[in-house]
Order: structure tokens, then sequence, then C-alpha cells
């Protein structure tokens, strides 16, 4: 009973028998993830170049693009699933994301608002001459 | 007694113990999970500059701008040089599972050969922009760029030498069990590395030539 592992290493595919694969299919599981990855790519250099779209939803429609790509790299060749012999690397893949979306979010609100809020002193000037 | 060894069989399929009275996961287990905290640690980097490449973007300091240096043909064949690299170090790992020496080379020298034509157009790119005189003391923005895509490609140099490395333990030590540990660690870090280009692509240089 020493194969009856409950975790699995990351990038691993699931060992457990009721989930066991074959080569074939492993090749399978790879060539799926490889044409949504391509199709997904095509997509966003054909969604960046359009003049089809709202100019103004093309950045969102990129980033909804990547984390939909991220997505599939993550299924497909790092076999990450939500089974429970991959809790562990699913719960750490979570705290990465909480850290990066808290930098990247943090960052671009807060230089986004000290902008907003900074005074050119151009026009400072300007207030000061009006009195 | 066929039937009660079929029923004991199933028994214990029906109850496996749970992970916490499994003692220890094996050293596999333990390995493969320290490097996907090292690769989440090494993503949490690159967010920072990340960061910093979406704060200063804008900050061409009269300089020229993304427009007018990015090559959108030159990225697409990059990621396209990434992205099936990707799949070639997949296959790889499977071969490796299953242990054949033939397949596993030729996988790796796709991989390798992919990644380095990769690495090729990106310096070239790197090397055009500098001869124009848009390097990265130009401006914060060229700054944050070369940081920022630079150090992607360091990673993947990294990736390229530490490939070269294991194919060597491969042809010497054969199959062994730390071997394929490291092997392991490979393919997550090659397809980690994936997984940047592609906010790199669609942050740096898609979002990069919009308006």
């Amino acid at each position: 009973m020493t194969d009856t592992q409950y975790d699995r290493a990351p990038g691993d595919a699931s060992a457990l028998p009721d989930v066991e694969e074959g080569t074939s299919s492993g090749m399978l599981v790879y060539t799926i993830g490889l044409v949504l990855a391509v199709v997904l790519t095509a997509m966003s250099f054909w969604v960046a170049n359009t003049s089809l779209l709202w100019a103004g939803g093309i950045s969102l429609g990129l980033t909804v693009l990547a984390i939909a790509q991220m997505g599939v790299h993550l299924v497909f060749f790092l076999h990450v699933t939500t089974g429970p012999d991959n809790t562990n690397n699913v719960m750490a893949l979570a705290f990465g994301v909480l850290i990066v979306a808290l930098v990247v979010v943090g960052s671009l609100l807060i230089m986004a608002d000290l902008n907003d809020n900074m005074m050119p002193a151009a026009d400072l000037m300007n207030l000061q001459m009006q009195r | 007694m066929n039937i009660a060894v079929a029923v004991d069989d199933a028994v214990r399929h029906e109850a496996r113990p749970s992970a916490s009275e499994l003692g220890p996961a094996t050293k596999r287990v333990v390995v493969g999970y320290g490097f996907w905290i090292f690769l989440l640690s090494d993503i949490v980097m690159f967010s920072a500059f990340f960061a910093g490449y979406a704060v200063l973007a804008h900050a061409t300091a009269g300089g020229p701008s993304g427009v007018q240096l990015f090559n959108q043909r030159s990225v697409a064949i990059e990621t396209g040089c990434l992205l099936a690299s990707s799949y070639t170090c997949g296959l790889m790992s499977m071969a490796i599972g299953s242990r054949r020496y033939a397949a596993t080379y030729l996988a790796a020298l796709v991989t390798f050969a992919l990644g380095a034509s990769f690495l090729a157009l990106e310096l070239r790119e790197f090397a055009g922009m500098i001869a124009i005189g848009a390097g990265p003391q130009r401006s914060a923005f060229l700054s944050a760029f070369f940081t920022l895509v630079g150090c992607h490609g360091l990673h993947v140099t990294l990736g390229l030498i530490w490939l070269v490395v294991m194919m060597a333990q491969v042809a010497i030590k054969g199959f062994r069990e730390t071997v394929e540990r490291r092997l392991l660690c490979f393919s997550l870090f090659w397809h980690a590395l994936d997984i940047v280009w592609v906010w790199l692509f669609t942050v740096v240089y898609l979002m990069g030539v919009l308006s």
C-alpha cells in the first residue's frame, strides 16, 4: 500500500489508480494544450491589431486571453487539477497568485492615484497668480 | 478464499489512509513541491518587474515609444518558438517517464533548438534597439523594458544551460532517481517560463502598441 500516496509532485500526471493515464492519452493532453494555447495566442495578436473591436475594451480583452492561456498552461502542461492529491500545489499557487495580484494591482493603483493628485508645477503657479 | 481476497482488496481501495496517516511524502513529491515554491517566488519577483514596467510604460522622456520599437512579427515567432519548446518539453517528460533514451534526447534537442532560436531573436531585437540609440539608459520606459524582458531572457539562458547539463547526466548516470527528480524540476521551470512569457508578450508587446 505504499503507492497510495495522496500527494503528487507538481507537474506529474495523476498516479491515482482511478485516473491513471497511458502514454497515448498523456500525449493527447499535451497536444490539446498546444492547440488551445496556439488558438489563444493567435486571438491575442488578432485582437491587438484589429480595428473591428471597440478600442477601449482591447486591454481588458487581452488580459482575459492571457489569463485563459495561463490556465491552459497550468492544466495541460503542468497538470494542475482540483484532485485531492494536488491540494498542496493548488494552495501554494493560489497564495502566489494572491501576492502577484497585490504587487501589480497595488502598484498600479497607488501610482495612478499619485499621478491624479500630483498638481503640475505650472498649474500651481497659475493658481497663485490668480489670487 | 478468492472472494475473501477480492473483498479485502475492495475494502482497502475504499478506505485509503488519509495523507496525514501515510507518513512522510516520497522524495519526488518533496523535491517537486519545494521547486514549485521556488518558482512561485520567482514569479513574485517577475510581478515586481511587471509592476515597475506598467508604471513606467509611458515615461519615454521624449525618446522612442513601444509603437516605434516593437516588431510584432518577430514577437509572434518568438512566442511560437517558446510555446513549441514547452510542448516538446512535455513530450520529453513522457519519454523520461517511460525511460526511452532516444526519445528523450530527441525531445531535448528540439526543446534546446527552439529555446535557442527564441533567445537569438530576442538578442537580435535588443541589439537593433541599442543600435538606434534606444538602449536601457535612454528612458525610464526602456530601463524597465530591458530589465523585465532581459530577466526573462536570462532565465531562458539558464534553462538552456540546465538542459545541456541534464542531458549529460542522463547520458552518464542514466535514469536514476536523482536525475529524474532534476528533470522534473527542469520541466517545471521551462513551463513556468512560458507562462511568464504569455504575460510578457501580452503586457509589453501587444498592449504596448495599442493607441
